[in-house]
């Protein structure tokens, strides 16, 4: 899952779509995962990263990543989705 | 090592290019960690998740502070705790030790008062319900017993005439207020001339001593002028008993129903900005019992039965997160272990509730659903709360009135009860129920304890 | 003479859409004052309200909690801007937050921020529910009206009423129905948002006239322009005005303020029926969206209520232009998305 080229991410966690001219606001968390995702890391690689930084479980990690995984993609932020 | 940062789980908002409607959603994120000193965690590692919390600290200070505001405006006033709203023993005690009676309205809250030790002159017993054998025992223990319909005046009547006492009696008055709906099924009417025929009733069988005249407007007022007005009303009955009867009664009870700092559902601001004070209360009630006409030789005693608003903010319901899920239409919703087995009064009441532990600012909308598999089983419809994970705490505000007595034993168990004292001191008030609480009270004929899978 | 220092005014009400907020055109009135100088402080609800945007008029603007969130989240909110800004006064003109600026006037004004609002008994009496009372209290024609709990007190309404009645929410909504269906309808549907009770009112025939004014809450007149409207939009808000001398208007006015030392600016909703006698419809307890059209006829409402705010000495304004209309445009305002994403996100600007 790669998020779209075009989507502007800003560090503190404002999103601007300029194909739709939706915007959006994140929190730390929801950034992180946006700017991994951005980078084309693999879901492991993203529980692994924030696991690593944040105190939690990766099994919590992993449920609500893909909570999130499903609402950027609800909004249409996400690459070639099918 | 670097301590990791604390985890909050992503949240992505779309920014609504809405304009000011006027309805935003009430926040309520200020985190409460803290009970009189005593930390949420620790009262849920020591006496478990879920749990009722009461202040003796904040029932003593709402008390006396009910009690300066009828006593700097009002000679005689008294206070009578209205068994029903909470009648655990250690808060009913609470309140005797302030100073107040008792109101009771069944058989059960009167054995209750009198194995606290509340002398049964100091018992009033209202109500709709008192069977010959409650009659009896109020009559022999001096208790004051407001009559609530005829057939309840003709039972006091014979029983009086069969045991050569004289009972001390009051007649409940309903009344239009101003405020509907209007609580005509208690007690005898004001406008149609019902109350005045009871008093004459009274007054000519010579078998009972009026003492006094009794209200409960209803409960949950937000209007103290409707109080003003009931008071005046009753101060005209006291005036023409005494024009009629050369007779004056010893006191004027007017009831509860003030209303506590809830917030009703569908109100739009909150409740603790919008509800009027105890003092309001006191100011529209003494006023309009000082301008009327009733002029006695002793003030009447003011009797307050209030109960709601001096009880619901001293109580907390702390709980903790089950889950969260998304319903199917994109909303988040929240699983508490709280629901309204416990939390009866969610269903008038959008109940503050705030997390127990410090959270960023970003907020979701959120609906709060009970631990029932119940669909009514819905705490808040709709609450903006910060990101609470699994296993967080919350606590529910003002939950002291009516919860702990209207409860129910459905599905699950009802959880501890517990009292901070006022050095700041966790006491257990009511333990927690157990399966045998509820199964030993249950018979199993023989035929039925056998069976086979 | 001008005062030589330069005043803080907060202003709400930045939504100058097509159901304007009024701020707008009270801030172009404080900064025409000729007694003071001032820097404008916007307090917002929402990111795009078009004055944020407006940096010739407001010099700031922060995001304030909505009025559910209870005054403490408001007063700490403001005490917060305060900090920053050093606020003189606040004028507040939403309705829906009146409420909590009027609870909080005393705490805001120790801290050193004036406000000149309505007394809580006021902004009450005046409330849809009350206003029988009201205009049987002060002398005041209003239409008949009752608060009703069940559509079926409506039909014993209608004899005494007549045909069509206003069926109104008890604070937002209200709707003109011909018959018994219509009525039970708008009785639902009004209810279920509102809640009850429901007000159903007696309709005037006749034509509709506004009037804005300011009183020094000791009965006196400061300001008062009466108004006709010349268009209406869809959404029931003028879009073109002018100003009318009429002396029974401004007489009620007077009497009104003298009968309720009514405290702050207002709106006067008056209906003149055949007979030329005048019905008060409604009392809005706030300075309405047109002001401006009061300030280019010469009663700086927005200017006079600061002073009374800071209990300057305030002359009452004796005279206004009549026959000046307003016409109201909108206007497209071209804005970085930066100005938009701090807003939003920092919820100052
Ligand atoms: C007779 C009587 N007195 C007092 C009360 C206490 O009312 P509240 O809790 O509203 O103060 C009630 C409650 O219904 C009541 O019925």
């Amino acid at each position: 899952m790669k998020i779209k080229n075009n989507i502007a991410v800003s560090d503190n966690g404002f999103i601007f779509n300029p194909a739709s001219g939706e915007s959006f606001t994140v929190n730390q968390v929801g950034l992180d995962i946006l700017n991994l995702l951005r980078k084309g890391e693999k879901q492991e690689t993203i529980i692994q990263q924030l696991s690593e930084k944040y105190q939690a479980d990766k099994a919590v990690i992993e449920r609500d990543l893909s909570d999130f995984q499903a609402m950027i993609k609800q909004y249409h932020l996400i690459q070639n989705e099918e | 090592m670097t301590a990791k940062a604390r985890y909050e789980r992503p949240l992505i908002k779309k920014l609504e290019s809405n304009m000011p409607n006027k309805f935003g959603l009430r926040t309520e994120f200020e985190p409460l960690t803290h009970i009189d000193g005593v930390s949420v965690d620790s009262l849920i590692a020591d006496y478990g998740s879920p749990v009722f919390v009461l202040s003796e600290q904040k029932i003593r200070s709402k008390f006396k502070a009910a009690r300066q505001a009828f006593e700097t405006r009002y000679p005689r006033v008294q206070f009578a705790w209205s068994y029903k709203t909470n009648y655990l023993s250690a808060v009913c005690n609470v309140f005797h030790q302030e100073g107040s009676w008792a109101e009771v309205v069944s058989g059960f809250e009167y054995d209750k008062a009198i194995r606290h030790g509340v002398d049964g002159s100091y018992i009033i017993f209202n109500g709709p319900d008192k069977t010959e054998e409650d009659l009896r025992k109020a009559i022999t223990n001096n208790s004051l017993i407001h009559i609530d319909h005829l057939d309840e005046l003709y039972m006091i009547q014979d029983i009086a005439r069969e045991t050569k006492q004289k009972p001390k009696v009051a007649i409940r008055v309903n009344m239009d207020t101003g405020i509907y709906p209007m609580w005509d099924r208690f007690g005898f009417n004001y406008e149609n001339g019902q109350a005045w025929d009871a008093l004459n009733k009274i007054m000519f069988s010579g078998l009972l001593e009026l003492v006094g005249l009794h209200t409960h407007i209803g409960t949950f007022m937000l209007s103290p002028n409707a109080y003003a007005i009931a008071a005046s009303k009753l101060a005209n009955l006291a005036q023409r008993v005494q024009q009629k009867y050369s007779h004056e009664i010893n006191y004027i009870d007017m009831g509860g129903g003030f209303s506590s700092r809830n917030t009703l559902k569908g109100a739009y601001l909150p409740g603790t900005d919008t509800n009027p004070s105890i003092d309001e209360f006191a100011e529209a009630i003494t006023s309009a019992l000082m301008n009327s006409e009733y002029r006695p030789k002793t003030p009447p005693l003011l009797i307050l039965e209030t109960g709601r608003a001096l009880i619901d903010e001293a109580g907390y319901l702390l709980g903790s997160v089950i889950a969260n899920k998304r319903l199917s239409d994109g909303r988040r919703a929240t699983i508490l272990d709280v629901g309204v087995n416990l939390l009866f009064t969610s269903f008038w009441y959008d109940h503050k509730i705030t997390p127990a532990q410090e959270f960023t600012s970003y907020t979701e909308d959120t609906v709060i659903y009970g631990p029932l598999c119940m669909n009514i089983d819905v705490v808040r419809e709709n609450v903006s709360l910060p990101l609470l994970n699994k296993g967080d705490k919350v606590v529910i505000h003002y939950v002291g009135a009516y919860n702990m007595t209207q409860w129910m034993q459905f599905i699950t168990l009802r959880p501890n009860v517990v009292m901070v004292d006022l050095d700041g001191k966790p006491h257990l008030i009511r333990k927690n129920e157990s399966i045998d609480s509820i199964e030993n009270l249950e018979e199993i004929p023989t035929h039925l304890s056998h069976f086979e899978l | 003479m001008k005062n030589n220092k330069k005043l803080t005014i907060a202003v709400t009400g930045l939504n100058a859409i097509d159901s304007p907020g009024p701020g707008v055109s009270v801030i172009r009135g404080l900064l025409e004052a000729k007694s003071f100088d001032c820097r404008i402080i916007g307090l917002a609800y929402e990111s795009l309200e078009p004055g944020i945007y407006m940096h010739d008029l407001v010099d700031k603007t922060y995001h304030i909690p909505y009025p559910s969130a209870g005054t403490e989240a408001l007063y700490n909110r403001l005490m917060y801007i305060h900090e920053k800004e050093k606020l003189d006064l606040v004028i507040p003109n939403f309705d829906a937050e009146l409420y909590s600026f009027i609870k909080l006037a005393g705490k805001l004004k120790q801290s050193g921020i004036h406000s000149f609002l309505p007394t809580l008994e006021q902004f009450e009496a005046r409330q849809k529910v009350n206003l029988p009372e009201f205009g049987k209290k002060f002398n005041i024609h209003v239409p008949q009206s009752k608060a009703v709990y069940s559509s079926a007190e409506i039909f014993s309404l209608e004899q005494e009423y007549g045909w069509p009645l206003v069926i109104k929410g008890k604070y937002y909504d209200a709707s003109l129905v011909y018959n018994s269906d219509q009525a039970a309808t708008a009785f639902n549907k009004i209810s279920a948002r509102w809640g009850l009770p429901i007000i159903v009112q007696q309709f005037i025939h006749g034509t509709e006239y506004n009037v804005t004014g300011l009183g020094d809450g000791n009965g006196n007149t400061i300001a008062a322009v009466p108004m006709r409207k010349q268009y209406i939009t869809d959404k029931g808000k003028a879009w073109g005005g002018i100003t009318i001398t009429d002396q029974k208007a401004l007489d009620l006015t007077a009497h009104f303020l003298k009968s309720t030392k009514w405290r702050g600016a207002f709106e006067l909703e008056l209906m003149k029926n055949k007979a030329g006698e005048y019905y008060l419809l409604e009392i809005n307890p706030r300075i309405p969206a047109w002001i401006y059209l009061a300030v280019g006829v010469g009663q700086n409402i927005p200017e006079a209520l600061t002073k009374l705010a800071l209990d300057w000495p305030t002359e009452a304004f004796t005279s206004y232009e009549a026959g000046k209309m307003f016409i109201r445009y909108a206007w497209d305002m071209i804005v970085d998305l930066n100005e938009f994403q701090q807003i939003s996100t920092h919820g100052e600007l």
